[in-house]
């Protein structure tokens, strides 16, 4: 079986290329492969008829017990046949039905044929989530399908209903599937049916699975989806009818009644549904016009009545339903051939129009008599078995004479005769001459070719001859039926004298072509049904309501407005955890009481400047302010026992500084007055409300830890794993690497992102070549006024060459802009500063260092050249294109951390490699500190992006703008005096 | 396992967390930033507090095991600090370009927001299922298959006043 749907999905993906290259014959080929399914059914009969049809299973999550399988027991062999029968006939005759080069072709016929495959997986599938799977393939195919003119709005209507429609049901029945699997403990159908479950929580299971046999069979009240989906190319609306997808419901439900056709909620649903969809159905394609639209009703009619059959508990009624299935699916797919047979060679399916086409295509005619004759019922054609079978199962006095038996009895009376009215109603419009009609329609016809009369001729002469040897089908079929659990084996037979059946099945001919006689009253005739009953209306109301509540609801929270947002989450986080702590924690018993005059000291300096730095009103007073607060910070840490992160919190504090003063510069001294002052208030009083949450957070946390920290192991594994006894380092190059890999993305991210806002194409050139340099001496920042020019002047007049210079790029610079001081200051220290951030980097393995303070150091030496020299220094220290420091950064880390894999360890595991060099001794190399250069280089990245970006490109647009620098221009003009209070 | 919290500390924190979120609500960009370092600084300094209770700095051979403070908190504030510094760096960046672009750092209200709202209050929205809702009927109608045959070779077939 696995081979066979391995056949069809090689089919339909070599299917657009092949039908690209041979055009629509490829069909012919394609129709292999349902072909061979039926085959191979065929092949098993005798087996399956031994109860000993081929089974395969395949591991596939072992660990959920699920297996992929397939059984092929008594009703997945008649599917399969149908399936794989219908499926071959309907590919065939697309061979010729569709124009050579119509639209989209080659798609169509591979989701055809997918389709096909889907449904042959589903009906053979050994376990429930399997068949789910397919279930949905077939869904999912199904609104390709339909859709396939996806320029038609209709079209599109159409396949979004279905899918809504089916997958709604799809996903309960997936939850009843889930359910039914956990209370049964397993999911494999056989085994469950044998020992089927009960309880309320298995009857929920099965009604919820039972919504998904009825949408997917278009029972009412979920029945609109089908007869729209007649929009889909006619092929299709023959397979879908006949042989697939509503099938699967019917499928369904037949493999699930032997075990569950008892459950009163199960009789109840398929009992109200299935009468009501066969009468209801019935009417609706009495009034239709369209061919399409008669038989798409004709189907939702023919699939309550087989719900009926095959859904109660009787083995007379599952055996006759069985047979009606098969004849269903012979005479839907031949008569919705012919209507494209007729569609196709007339141009329109309208009744109204169509006269006298009998006479003209005489074949074409025959043909779809066959398949109405077998459709009403009519002796010796399938359908005719089918029904007699069940009038003779319902008549049967020994299934009881409840009330539920004889509505059904009357009902399934009811629409036979309905039947036999639009099944004439169908061929009278189609093909008779109508005397009420004005001259012949059309005028006229091309001959069919065979190739489309064919198909549906073989469908409708099949109907025939199943019919012809019924003994056969019942020995055939009976082993299924049988397994049902109420009632005696029922029996096929074409006549066993006159039975109150057959006389019954006489007054339904005689009843139903007087109805069809009558057939504009009936049309005229309202429904007793309220009009917003229709699903359909429904279903659109539905729709439109969920795109208005989501509107609304878009409208009502995504306000645009951060402030607001920012408000919600603060106030969401102050709800849940205020109201969680208030609930269920108390203040600790005791408090540690150090009181060290330094931590102290240390607090009231921050909170002061906390304070200021939220009251400030000038944008450099709140930034030193901030800066204090870092550095208090930084203390604390050290206070707390962390000297790594001191170390990396005054250098952080630093950086961020002198990046805020780069940045200010250009904007203006004070913050812009905010007049507003109750939300001001309002900012102030959830300021304060989180302040106090998070303080009592921090006070009721530590007494609630219930498991020794996990760090507790970490000294001793940073030095036998991690080759270093720095914890914090090892930590972060060797324990939680993964954590710093993902931190190391963020500052990339973040870098790319300054980068991007500042130069908004690219990240700049780097002027690498120092000779240009000398051309631009002395001009940047020459607007500024400078107070002592008489004293510059020079014997020589001339600024020296670059070349002879080490800090080159300062002689850039205006001479007002330089500081003799910086420069020689910076001389002294840069190579210091570079020397002992390369210090740190390998000493951070054993003592306070590593890799990100060392980037920040080697950030800092930066910094200061920038500042001395300008950007044209900046480019000359770091003649680099950043993007690649932070790539190779990212690489070292992530990408060597593969490394570790190649010595046979975990990803990001530390190796250790040693050498024994002569002379110089043994080396011992951990392959973490790799690693840690990567983290160095990623920092660095970030650090001259930022110095690129915020320094240098902000410097260029200073001078393209002719303002320069405003940094010490503005910040010497006097406070207005409106501080706050202007607020 | 249980330790006794730092009320100093835990001032420290409730002061910087009320002076960052003050801050963060603000529209100017640049006091965003600054509410952000602050609030940084409070979660921080927070992390540490409720880690553990403070001991010597955790470097195996330096500090008996006994008085160390716990690594792991500080190993995630480590990286904190950092990404605090980026994103700073990014916030000033936006806050740099808003001014070049407006002449002021403030964030604004997305227009577009504001429109989809007023959208939602007076319109009723398009249905979903499609555009208009055509009767089956019309839906039948208008519905062909490519065929061999061309519709307009049907209409020459058939007659005209059927259009």
């Amino acid at each position: 079986m696995l081979l066979i749907l391995l056949v069809h999905l090689a089919a339909a993906l070599a299917a657009p290329k092949a039908v690209a290259k041979w055009g629509r014959r490829v069909f012919l080929v394609l129709a292999a492969a349902p072909a061979a399914a039926m085959v191979w059914a065929l092949a098993n009969t005798r087996a399956v008829l031994d109860g000993e049809g081929p089974v395969s299973r395949y591991q596939w999550v072992p660990k959920l017990d699920l297996d992929f399988g397939f059984n092929l027991d008594t009703l997945s062999w008649f599917m399969v046949l149908i399936v794989g029968g219908v499926g071959a006939v309907v590919l065939v005759y697309c061979s010729r039905y569709f124009a050579p080069r119509s639209s989209g072709l080659g798609r169509f016929a591979a989701v055809l044929t997918a389709f096909a495959g889907a449904m042959l997986g589903l009906v053979t599938s050994s376990n429930l989530i399997q068949m789910y799977v397919f279930w949905e393939l077939t869904t999912v195919f199904s609104y390709l399908l339909i859709g396939h003119y996806s320029d038609r709005g209709s079209s599109r209507r159409a396949a979004m209903k279905a899918i809504l429609v089916t997958t709604l049901g799809g996903l309960a029945m997936l939850g009843g599937i889930l359910v039914l699997g956990n209370e049964a403990g397993t999911y494999d159908i056989r085994i469950l049916l044998q020992n089927p479950p009960d309880g309320t929580i298995v009857t929920v299971a099965v009604a919820l699975l039972l919504v998904g046999a009825v949408t997917k069979s278009a029972l009412i009240p979920f029945h609109f989806w089908l007869p729209s989906a007649m929009t889909a190319p006619t092929p299709v609306s023959a397979y879908l009818h006949a042989a697939a997808m509503v099938k699967a419901g019917i499928y369904l439900l037949a493999r699930l009644a032997p075990g569950f056709a008892l459950d009163p909620v199960w009789q109840a649903i398929v009992t109200v549904l299935g009468c009501g969809t066969f009468l209801f159905a019935g009417l609706q394609a009495l009034k239709q016009y369209d061919l399409k639209l008669i038989l798409a009703y004709g189907t939702v009619s023919q699939l309550g009545a087989l719900a009926l059959l095959v859904g109660s508990p009787y083995k007379s009624l599952a055996l006759s339903g069985l047979a009606l299935l098969g004849a269903h699916a012979l005479f839907k797919a031949c008569l919705f051939l012919t209507v494209g047979v007729v569609d196709a060679t007339t141009g329109t399916r309208d009744i109204r129009r169509l006269n006298g086409l009998g006479r003209k295509m005489p074949l074409t005619a025959t043909v779809a008599a066959l398949g109405v004759a077998s459709m009403v019922g009519l002796i010796p054609f399938a359908g005719y078995v089918a029904k007699e079978a069940a009038f003779e199962a319902l008549f049967d006095p020994d299934l009881g004479t409840s009330a539920i038996k004889n509505v059904v009895a009357v009902s399934f009376v009811v629409g036979s005769m309905m039947t036999v009215a639009y099944g004439l109603r169908f061929l009278w419009g189609a093909f008779a001459t109508k005397k009420e009609a004005k001259g012949e329609y059309p005028i006229v016809v091309t001959a069919p070719p065979w190739l489309l009369v064919g198909p549906p001729a073989i469908l409708g002469l099949a109907g025939l001859g199943v019919a012809l040897a019924p003994a056969l089908g019942e020995t055939l079929l009976s082993p299924y039926a049988d397994a049902y659990p109420l009632g005696e084996p029922g029996h096929l037979a074409m006549f066993t004298g006159f039975t109150p059946a057959f006389i019954t099945t006489i007054v339904v001919f005689v009843v139903g072509i007087a109805v069809f006689w009558s057939s504009e009253t009936v049309i005229r005739a309202r429904v007793p049904w309220p009009a917003s009953w229709d699903g359909d209306l429904i279903y659109r109301h539905t729709l439109r309501r969920i795109d208005q509540t989501a509107a609304h609801l878009t409208a009502a929270i995504q306000r645009g407005s951060l402030p607001f947002y920012l408000g919600i989450i603060l106030f969401t986080v102050i709800v849940f955890t205020g109201g969680a702590m208030l609930a269920g924690t108390s203040l600790p018993d005791a408090v540690r009481l150090r009181l060290l005059p330094s931590e102290v000291a240390v607090g009231a300096l921050i909170v002061t400047a906390t304070i200021l730095a939220a009251r400030a009103r000038r944008r450099l007073k709140a930034v030193v302010l901030t800066g204090i607060t870092g550095y208090g910070t930084a203390l604390i840490f050290l206070l707390y026992g962390a000297p790594d992160l001191a170390l990396t919190q005054v250098l952080v504090e630093t950086v961020t500084l002198v990046v805020f003063v780069l940045v200010l510069r250009r904007l203006p001294v004070y913050f812009s007055n905010r007049p507003l002052a109750a939300s001001r208030w309002l900012r102030i009083a959830l300021g304060v409300v989180t302040g106090v949450l998070i303080a009592a957070l921090a006070m009721v946390i530590p007494q609630y830890r219930v498991h020794e920290p996990i760090s507790r192991l970490f000294p001793q594994e940073a030095v036998a794993y991690g080759g270093g006894s720095n914890i914090v380092n090892v930590a972060l190059v060797d324990i939680r690497a993964w954590d710093t890999m993902g931190e190391m993305s963020v500052l990339l991210a973040a870098a790319t992102g300054i980068a991007s806002l500042i130069f908004l194409s690219g990240r700049g050139r780097v002027p690498t070549d120092l000779s240009t340099i000398g051309e631009k001496a002395g001009t940047l920042g020459a607007t500024d006024p400078d107070p002592m020019q008489s004293l510059r002047a020079r014997p020589g007049g001339e600024p020296r060459s670059a070349s002879s210079q080490w800090l080159v790029g300062g002689i850039t610079l205006a001479p007002q802009r330089r500081s003799l001081i910086l420069e020689v200051a910076t001389r002294l220290i840069y190579h210091t500063m570079i020397v002992f951030s390369i210090y740190l980097l390998f000493a951070g393995h054993n003592a306070p260092g590593g890799g990100f303070v060392a980037g920040l150091v080697t950030g800092i030496a930066l910094v200061v050249r920038y500042l001395a020299g300008g950007r044209y220094e900046l480019s000359a220290a770091a003649p680099l294109q950043t993007g690649v420091v932070l790539g190779t950064g990212l690489f070292l880390s992530a990408g060597l951390g593969l490394a570790a894999m190649i010595f046979g360890g975990e990803v990001l595991q530390s190796v250790f490699l040693e050498w024994s060099i002569p002379v110089i001794g043994d080396i011992k190399l951990v392959t973490s500190v790799f690693f840690d250069f990567g983290v160095y280089l990623v920092v660095i990245g970030l650090m001259l992006d930022i110095l690129k970006s915020l320094g240098s490109e902000i410097d260029r647009h200073g001078e393209s703008s002719g303002h320069d620098s405003d940094l010490v221009g503005p910040a010497l003009e006097p406070a207005p005096p409106t501080r706050e209070s202007s607020r | 396992m249980t330790f006794a919290p730092d009320p100093v500390l835990i001032i420290v924190i409730g002061v910087l967390a009320a002076g960052g979120v003050y801050l963060l609500l603000e529209r100017s960009l640049s006091r965003v930033a600054i509410g952000v370092i602050l609030l940084g600084n409070a979660v921080n300094i927070f992390f540490l507090v409720v880690g553990g209770p403070p001991g010597e700095a955790p470097i195996v051979g330096k500090t008996p095991l006994s008085e160390m403070s716990d690594p792991l908190p500080q190993a995630m504030v480590l990286t904190a600090i950092v990404i605090t510094l980026a994103m700073t760096g990014f916030l000033l960046a936006m806050a740099y370009r808003s001014w070049q672009l407006n002449e002021h750092d403030e964030v604004q209200d997305d227009l577009e927001d504001r429109r989809i709202a007023r959208l939602a209050a007076i319109t009723t929205v398009a249905d979903s299922s499609g555009g208009e809702v055509a009767n089956l009927d019309e839906a039948a109608a208008e519905t062909r298959d490519e065929t061999e045959l061309s519709v307009e070779e049907h209409w020459l077939a058939g007659d005209e006043d059927e259009l």
